[in-house]
């Protein structure tokens, strides 16, 4: 679909004094990619390192230094493209935008410009299980990244730290297709997603390792574009709704107030709650770009291409899709399975041979319930993919119930152990054997004989004493085996 | 083209250079100079000509993805006219 035609939905709009608004987002994501060395040198790329200990003459601009690409790199910027369902360029172009600034010692970025790597393409994002938008890619190119400036450290002067200097990135352009805080955030998630699964970005938005520039206008819904301003390096997911709704608030309001917006560069202030002019960027956004002489341009043919196409891993809109018509999941769960690799990689294991829906509902409901109480992770888990497989085999065989399963898991993840042994050493089976079922319910029957004229006036009491009964086993009575004995001997149906 | 006075101080002040004023009308005269050459090479007509971007037909060269550059902290900053901890210091920058 056409984002740019399409109708603005009323459940988005923002209200403003003079009616409503419709705001319009699109999105410059930086991505680093992951790589051992930089893109144009051999040096690391690696977090955390001393002051410019990742540093080679090349990245410090030392004169006479030449940049040479990294393979790796164009590999992945090939990888990422082919994961958003984008045109890639067997030929693309590295130009040098030029400004100046301490953190940037060359004076300049290799940047892509007009002829980048990656061009149009497009990602479904999903907003709920019901839904779905399509949101167009604009490009995708490589550049290198700055290096960074530390200002508090000293009364007049600042440090400049070249380790990231040269580290490449990828900037994913998006076109203008979002239309609220949600969608914004729900689109740099999915993308987060895809370029985890490529394995060509890791997505730390912690480490800056993945950053927003966020493009946003409003408009009287059906009007053409309004004059946008550009809120820079919003590095997370929260911040990035709230930036927009922040500046699509202080749009409208100047707007309405019968002022205009100035197309401006700003900075969301989390603290704060509110973006601010970066005047000083305004001037020097003169970037005389021009193709940079010491690079030929980058040249691959589609075997190339093809060759990383045919070794790209399953995909998460793939995935999803697998997982609802193989283990018959729904919408939901298997968006949350597929959220992370390694959570649909857990689950499968968990899976595979099983009843799907409920290995689903306890990978789920109990174990990632857990590991998010616990602040863990999939990768963490104390209860292993076959230790849940084991427990859901016991519940499918009828040796535990659901019940006593859920302290099956609490002894997994405290103890571990193997489960059909736990089940067997501590004597949590489940009582099928009608015979000492029947003589519980008969001891109760006995006991309660008020109760047993109630229940059949009244067939709801039967939960009663399906309590009782199951409070006499220990909770280990097999509940369908329980339920016809009682109406059996109660006589109701 | 030609450029006017106004431009030569912006591309001054954008390259970092520091002109005295009197000497802008002179780099005005150079610019427009050169300005007039190129405008020279725009008449021939290179219509359905592909850019040469190498006099000899050549790939670019690639590197394999190999850490084998760096850890010379040192030798970075050597030259840095003021250092500290292996960082280099610059004047104050503040957005």
């Amino acid at each position: 679909m056409n984002a740019h035609a399409r109708p603005a939905d009323p459940k988005k709009l923002i209200k403003g004094a003079t009616g409503d608004w419709e705001v319009v987002i699109g999105m410059e994501i930086h991505a680093q990619v992951t790589s051992n060395a930089k893109l144009f040198s051999g040096a690391s790329t690696g977090f955390g390192a001393e002051p410019n200990e990742h540093v080679s003459l090349v990245d410090a601009a030392m004169p006479g230094m030449l940049p040479v690409i990294n393979a790796e790199c164009v590999r992945q910027a090939v990888r990422t493209g082919l994961g958003l369902n984008a045109q890639i360029n067997n030929r693309s172009v590295f130009d040098r935008k030029n400004y100046f600034y301490p953190d940037l010692p060359q004076g300049y970025q290799i940047s892509q410009y007009k002829s980048p790597i990656v061009g149009e393409g497009e990602i479904v994002v999903d907003l709920s299980p019901t839904e779905q938008i399509t949101v167009g890619i604009e490009r995708l190119h490589l550049e290198q990244d700055a290096g960074k400036s530390i200002h508090d450290q000293h009364p007049t002067m600042s440090f400049v730290d070249l380790n990231r200097s040269g580290v490449a990135l990828m900037e994913i352009v998006s076109k203008p297709d979002l239309r609220s805080a949600d969608e914004a955030k729900a689109y740099v998630s999915k993308l987060r997603t895809i370029l985890r699964y490529l394995g060509t970005c890791d997505g730390d938005m912690e480490k800056g390792n993945l950053r927003a520039d966020v493009n946003v206008s409003v408009r009287k819904p059906g009007d053409a574009l309004g004059t946008r301003c550009e809120i820079k390096n919003v590095n997370s997911i929260r911040f990035i709704g709230q930036a927009v709704e922040t500046e699509a608030r202080r749009q409208i309001g100047i707007i309405e107030d019968g002022g205009t917006i100035d197309q401006e560069t700003r900075l969301y202030d989390p603290g704060k709650g509110e973006t601010r002019s970066m005047r000083s960027k305004e001037e020097a956004h003169d970037y005389r770009y021009f193709p940079d002489p010491d690079l030929l341009p980058l040249e691959f043919d589609d075997a190339f291409v093809e060759s990383l196409k045919g070794a790209l891993p399953e995909l998460p809109d793939a995935k999803k899709a697998r997982f609802i018509a193989e283990y018959g999941l729904s919408p939901y769960d298997a968006s949350v399975l597929v959220a992370e690799r390694e959570q649909a990689d857990y689950f499968e294991q968990v899976a595979k041979g099983r009843d799907g829906k409920a290995a689903a509902n306890w990978v789920i409901n109990e174990l990632f319930g857990r590991l998010n109480k616990e602040g863990q992770d999939v990768t963490t888990s104390p209860v292993s993919a076959a230790q849940l497989g084991g427990l859901v085999d016991l519940i499918g065989e009828g040796v535990i119930s659901g019940k006593i399963a859920k302290d099956l898991f609490e002894i997994l993840w405290t103890e571990g152990g193997d489960p059909r042994e736990i089940v067997e050493a501590r004597g949590m089976k489940q009582v099928t054997d009608t015979g000492a079922i029947e003589k519980a319910v008969d001891e109760i029957i006995a006991a309660n004989p008020d109760k047993v004229e109630q229940v059949k006036a009244k067939p709801t009491m039967l939960g009663w004493f399906v309590g009782q009964a199951m409070k006499a086993s220990g909770g280990k009575a097999n509940p369908q085996a329980l339920n016809e004995i009682l109406k059996k001997k109660l006589g109701i149906e | 083209m030609s450029v006017d006075l106004a431009t030569v101080k912006r591309v001054a002040h954008l390259a970092r250079i520091a002109v005295p004023e009197a000497d802008l009308p002179k780099l005005q005269d150079e610019l427009n100079a050169i300005l007039g050459f190129v405008e020279q090479l725009n008449e021939v007509n290179v219509e359905g000509v592909e850019p040469m971007t190498s006099v000899t037909p050549m790939a670019m060269k690639q590197r394999e993805d190999v850490v084998n550059d760096g850890e010379i902290a040192d030798e970075i900053v050597a030259n840095a006219p003021v250092s500290e901890d292996d960082y280099f210091m610059v004047p104050k920058v503040i957005e």
